[in-house]
This record gives structure tokens, C-alpha cells and sequence, in this order.
């Protein structure tokens, strides 16, 4: 009876361990001194100069890294939100809707959630190229808004949680189709939305080959690209070791607030679509 | 019915892929000439892009930018060659849209060549007299040793020297190692004080290599038509040897390079000396702080008593690339970063680069001494280093792969589970296939 309360306590006490130790060496490491940091244990602080080094990091070239910062935010949360509008008005289309080549069109987009983004990468630059638009905004924020996988879940979702006769009752009130979607469907889908903003969200923040072929511009870098870049010189410049611990440390939390403020829906999201 | 439809979409990508493939490929064969650019100088103002990852180069452009209203440098920037920026210059050659100069390191430039991306300056009489300004082997390294060629300007040198802990050695009685002999000999009283006499680099094969160059080892040829591939002749078989009887020996230690370990071995004085470049000089200041004042830097150990050779260690180039619609605009630029004294300075101060002239060995910043080495002048040892390095090394097109199946070997080695010669050796026969894959003729 007990030890099977035990088992799993211990299990996952160790996954928390595992995904928390990580993190936590992060904090411990920007908060030390290029020269404690090679000498003083990793998982316990020093003497805290978490402060000066995010003065230094903040300082460094102008304060690039707020400048990168502020692009991923909108690179991610741009990308995530249009990204979600257009997911939810295709599934929707493709659930709602029954018109000539439907099941090819949603085939033909479940296809595209097998092409991982990687792989994709350099055929948009390629592209891009054609138009002389590689090295801008457009060229990172444009590709970064489709996401098959999101007019996977809105498809889904919409069949299940909008019922036709309320399409039908709107319709007879002399709602338009846009605006029946906007103010009824998506406010029933609303749950789903949210799992879709995370996901889109997720995945344009981690698409890190995209930036790293379309960008040479450093103040269009994403933070992901920007502290990469910069890791790159370590060997030969030790000195911006410290910017990047400290630049990792503060780029997850956006990461960190998107979640935690969204996180109430997305678990209603999933739960409600686990029941129907 | 659902897996037909997916093909479809994977065709449908990759149909795009290739269109696009093509037509940049046809904007490529447009642009390529064959033989020397001709180098004319351009009517009206010219806009050349320059894309390098050195930092604080902004503000050396800018010096040139106010001098020169009518050539404009914009910087493009990235991580470094092989951590991305060298796959963009390649796919950016593919698009036809390069930029017109880029900072490509000696070991990559091969690779470059071989895929025909660099704009031969040798048509560029200014370029062709500036290579008495450059230290032999760096022409070397631009022009492959072949005629009427000349793929880059020579930027900056890693000449090698042998970092030591004064102190240490000083206190336990041991003489500063001249030749490879003594420096085992030393290894062993290293050992019985407690230390190692250094650390053996065993994922960054750049060390060896710079190692194998002193000793005479030519790992690379090419003879207009067909590559050699050797990492087995009797001079690199000779430092793979002796670097094993070390290892086996336990003399020295091999925790990863670049790590926070590696700092951390040389910080507490576990680590005594450092075969390295000249750029190593900052490695240890920022990695070992609390060993101020306590090292001093030596010519390297040599193999024959009384000998004066050395081995290179980095070093890079700014080439022009292919397609550029200024070669004459972008080969003065190059030729002023590389050369002029305020460009030097500038790039010395920002970037610790160490030039690749002649001249930029009397830099002002290059004369003093330095505290952290107990205000010994360390890069006079580098300077005359330089003057001794071999001019005909050449590396080979694929060393990327070649540095990954080495350093493979060599943790191999370091493990016991096999030995440095036979990691060379598989090494070899990996870059073989490899150049032979890529269609590169292979001499065997």
C-alpha cells in the first residue's frame, strides 16, 4: 500500500530533479564571476554579482542583447498570434465546410506536419532569395507563420466543439459567416486556441536554423541566434562567457511567463478535449 | 487514400526546392569568369557588403567608411565559420547573392576553392604588390603555392610558442624545455611535483595539426589536378608517437579543451605549460586569473637541438567572393583592413588579432610587456615565431569532416581503446571517401 504511494513520489521526484538541476546550474552560473565560475562549485552560488553581469550583458555593443530580445518577442509572439488566427480560420473552414477537395486540402496540410522546419529552411532561403527579401524582417516573420499542425488541432477541435445547429441558429439571425466565426466559434474554440498559441509559440522560438541562414544583420537576430552567435567565440574570446550564461538565463523568461499565464487554458484545453 | 496525399505534399515541397535550386545555379554560371578577375575599378559610388564575425569590427569599418564616401562598407554578421557563418556563405554563393568579402579562416579556404566561391584577386596589381608586406607563410596559405593566384588577403596568424609556469618551474628545479626531449623529460618531473606538464587537446585537432606543420608533417597537396591525402608520413607519425608515449606514460592530462575543467586546470596550477597559438596569450589570462604573473612564453620545443622552426596555430583571411561586382573596390578594402596600421591597431585592440604582416609585428600593442607573463614582451617570442613557420602547408576541402573523425579517434586514444597513428590513419581513409563522394579527384 505504501510503497505504491512511495514508487511514484520517487520517480518523479527524480524528473523534476532532472529538468530542474539544469535551470537551476543556470542560475547558480550567472550569478558568479567570470573567475568563480571556473573555480567555485556549480551548483552552489559565490559571492552574487548576478547584477553586474546583467549591467555588462545589457551594456555589451550597444545593448544588442534587449535589441534581440525584443525581436524574438516579435518573431514568436507576432508569428504565434497570426500564426493562431489563420490556424483556427482553416480548421475551421475545413471542419465547418463541406465544399469539392476538402479531405485533399486537410491531407495535403497534414503532410506539411511531417516536413519538420529544418529541412524547410534552406528552400526559403533560396526563395527568399529570388526576391532579394533575405536579410529582413519578413524573411524570418513570414515563413514563421504557417503551422499545419495548429489546422490540425483547430480541424479537430471545431468538429467537436462547435455544434452545426448553432452555425445554423446564427445564420438565421443574419450573422455573416466571418462574423459568426468571430464572435461565436472562436470563443467556443477558445481552449483549443490556446494550446495552438503555445505549440506556435514553442516551435517559432525553437526554429533556430531559419534566422541563422536568412539573417546577417545582427540587430534582426532573435535571442536564440544572438546568443548563439556569440557562444561561437568563446574559445577564442573567454570573456563573453559570462554574457552568454547570463543572456540564457534571462531569454527563458518569456518562455517562463508565456507558460505560466497561459498554462490554466491549455490544461483545460487538453482535459476537455480528452472528455468529448 | 491518406499516404498518396502525402508524397504528393513531399513532392510538391521538394519541386519548389528545386526550382529555386536551379535558378540560382543559373545566376552563378552568369557570374563566373574564368581565370583572374579583371579587376577594373568601378564608375560612382560602390556599397560592398562584408560579412565576419570578429567582434568590435564595426567600429574599424567606420574608420574607413569616413575616409572612403565613395566605397561603403556594410557588415554582416553571424557565429563563426564553422559554427554556421562558412554553410551561409555556401548556400549564399548557390542563391547568387554572397557578400562581396568574407572573413574565411586558412584551414576553410580550400573548401571554397574547390567549389569554385573565391574571385581570384592575382588580376589586381595593388593586391600582387602587397605580398611582401606578408609574412611568407600567409601569402602561402591565400595563393595554395600555385601560380597566378592569389583567393584572399592574409588577415591575421596563430605563429606558436610554448607557455610555461615560470614559478613552477623555477621551484622544482626544472629547465625551460628547447627540444621535444627535454620537454619529456620535464613531463616526468612535472609528474613527481604533482602536475601534469599539460593538458593533450583531445577534440580540437587544430592543435595537433599545428603540432605536425613544426615537425615537418604535410597532410594535404594538390598538383592542379588531383589532391594528396597524407596524415601518416614519417614527420606526423613522428609527433602522433611521442604524443602517445605521453599519454601512455600518464604525463599528461586530457580533460575536454575549452571547458570550464580545462580552465580550472590551468587556474589551480594543475596544468604547467601550453603549446599554443599566440592568440592562446588571452585564453589563459581570462581562464586562469589566478595565476598572474606566474607564466612566461618560450619558443616552441623544437625536434633537432638548436633548431628554429615553428608551427602555426588559426589564422584567417578576408577573400573576395565570386560574383562580386567589385573586386577592385573589395580587394582595397581588404588590402587597407589587413594592412594599414590603424586598421591593425584597431583590430589588435578589439579582437586580439595578430597581424598578418611583417610590419604589424612592431605594433605599439605588440612591444610592450604583459603583465599577466610578469611584464615579459611575449609577442616578440610570436614575431619571431612567425618568421619561422613553414610556407608549404596546405590544407585540404573537407576539414570539417576531417577534424570530426580525428578528434573521434583521438578521445579513442586518450581512452586507451586505440592509438594517435591509427586515429590518423582512419582519418586519412575517412577524408579520402569523403573527397571522393564530393567527386574531388583523389590521388591514391
Amino acid at each position: 500500500m505504501k510503497l505504491n504511494r512511495i514508487a511514484p513520489m520517487v520517480i518523479m521526484g527524480a524528473c523534476t530533479l532532472y529538468f530542474l538541476v539544469p535551470i537551476w546550474w543556470l542560475l547558480v552560473a550567472a550569478s558568479k564571476s567570470r573567475s568563480e565560475f571556473s573555480s567555485t562549485d556549480p551548483l552552489w552560488f559565490a559571492d552574487f554579482a548576478l547584477m553586474d553581469n546583467l549591467r555588462e550583458l545589457f551594456a555589451y555593443r550597444d545593448g544588442v542583447f534587449l535589441r534581440w530580445l525584443g525581436n524574438s518577442i516579435v518573431y514568436t509572439g507576432g508569428a504565434a498570434l497570426l500564426g493562431t488566427v489563420l490556424a483556427a480560420m482553416c480548421g475551421y473552414a475545413l471542419a465547418k465546410y463541406r465544399f469539392p477537395g476538402r479531405e485533399a486540402i486537410f491531407n495535403v496540410v497534414l503532410s506539411g506536419v511531417l516536413v519538420p522546419a529544418t529541412a524547410l529552411a534552406l528552400p526559403l532561403f533560396l526563395i527568399f532569395s529570388q526576391f532579394n527579401a533575405t536579410n529582413t524582417f519578413w524573411s524570418v516573420f513570414l515563413p514563421s507563420l504557417v503551422n499545419p499542425f495548429g489546422v490540425y488541432l483547430a480541424r479537430i477541435y471545431a468538429s467537436a466543439s462547435v455544434p452545426d445547429e448553432l452555425l445554423e441558429a446564427a445564420r438565421l439571425d443574419g450573422s455573416g459567416e466571418v462574423r459568426t466565426f468571430f464572435t461565436v466559434s472562436s470563443r467556443l474554440m477558445f481552449p483549443a486556441l490556446v494550446t495552438i498559441f503555445l505549440f506556435h509559440f514553442v516551435a517559432v522560438w525553437n526554429n533556430f536554423l531559419l534566422p541563422l541562414i536568412m539573417l546577417g544583420n545582427e540587430r534582426l537576430f532573435p535571442v536564440t541566434l544572438g546568443l548563439y552567435t556569440w557562444n561561437t567565440q568563446v574559445n577564442q574570446y573567454p570573456e563573453v562567457r559570462m554574457l552568454v550564461l547570463t543572456g540564457a538565463l534571462v531569454s527563458i523568461v518569456p518562455l517562463v511567463i508565456a507558460f505560466l499565464l497561459l498554462q490554466r487554458f491549455w490544461r483545460n484545453g487538453l482535459g476537455s478535449g480528452a472528455i468529448k | 487514400m491518406r499516404f498518396p496525399m502525402r508524397s504528393l505534399g513531399i513532392v510538391l515541397t521538394s519541386a519548389l526546392a528545386l526550382t529555386a535550386c536551379s535558378n540560382g545555379g543559373g545566376d552563378d554560371d552568369a557570374a563566373s569568369t574564368a581565370g583572374a578577375a579583371s579587376c577594373a575599378p568601378s564608375s560612382g559610388p560602390v556599397t560592398l557588403n562584408y560579412t565576419t564575425w570578429i567582434p568590435g569590427i564595426e567600429k574599424v569599418v567606420k574608420v574607413w567608411n569616413d575616409a572612403n564616401p565613395n566605397i561603403q562598407v556594410k557588415v554582416q554578421t553571424g557565429p563563426n565559420g564553422n559554427g554556421g557563418t562558412y554553410q551561409n556563405f555556401f548556400n549564399q554563393l548557390k542563391a547568387g547573392n554572397a557578400p562581396d568579402l568574407g572573413h574565411i579562416e586558412y584551414d576553410a579556404l580550400p573548401s571554397f576553392r574547390v567549389q569554385d566561391g573565391l574571385e581570384n584577386l592575382a588580376g589586381c596589381s595593388e593586391v600582387t604588390a602587397a605580398k611582401d608586406q606578408f609574412v611568407d607563410w600567409t601569402w602561402g596559405q591565400v595563393t595554395f603555392g600555385e601560380e597566378n593566384s592569389v583567393y584572399g588577403v592574409p588577415q591575421d596568424a596563430g605563429p606558436m610558442a610554448l607557455f610555461y609556469r615560470k614559478d613552477l618551474f623555477e621551484k622544482n628545479n626544472i629547465p625551460v624545455p628547447t627540444t621535444w626531449d627535454e620537454y619529456a623529460a620535464a613531463a616526468e618531473k612535472v609528474k613527481s611535483a604533482g602536475g601534469y606538464i599539460t593538458n593533450f587537446s583531445q577534440s580540437d585537432i587544430n592543435q595537433f595539426a599545428g603540432l605536425s606543420w613544426q615537425a615537418g608533417g604535410r597532410w594535404f597537396a594538390n598538383d592542379g589536378a588531383k589532391w594528396t591525402v597524407n596524415f601518416a608520413d614519417e614527420n606526423t607519425t613522428k609527433v602522433a608517437n611521442y604524443w602517445q608515449g605521453l599519454i601512455d606514460k600518464k604525463l599528461v592530462s586530457a580533460v575536454p579543451p575549452w571547458t570550464t575543467e580545462w580552465d580550472n586546470a590551468y587556474n589551480t596550477s594543475k596544468a604547467w605549460t601550453w603549446v599554443s597559438a599566440v592568440w592562446g596569450a588571452n585564453s589563459i589570462m581570462s581562464g586562469a586569473p589566478d595565476t598572474s604573473g606566474k607564466w612566461a612564453v618560450a619558443p616552441m620545443p623544437q625536434w633537432t637541438a638548436g633548431g628554429t622552426v615553428a608551427g602555426n596555430w588559426g589564422g584567417s583571411a578576408t577573400a573576395v567572393f565570386k560574383g562580386s561586382k567589385h573586386p577592385y573596390e573589395a580587394a582595397k578594402f581588404a588590402l587597407w583592413l589587413n594592412t594599414s596600421e590603424e586598421a591593425l591597431t584597431m583590430l589588435n585592440s578589439e579582437a586580439q588579432l595578430y597581424p598578418a604582416t611583417k610590419a604589424g609585428a612592431s605594433l605599439p600593442a605588440l612591444k610592450q610587456g604583459v603583465e599577466f607573463y610578469g611584464g615579459q614582451p611575449i609577442y616578440d617570442v610570436f614575431a619571431q615565431a612567425s618568421t619561422q613557420v613553414a610556407a608549404d602547408f596546405v590544407w585540404g576541402p573537407t576539414m570539417t569532416s576531417t577534424y570530426a573523425t580525428a578528434s573521434d579517434g583521438f578521445k579513442g586514444a586518450v581512452s586507451g581503446s586505440t592509438t594517435l597513428p591509427d586515429a590518423l590513419k582512419k582519418a586519412q581513409d575517412a577524408t579520402i571517401q569523403n573527397l571522393k563522394s564530393q567527386s574531388i579527384p583523389v590521388a591514391e
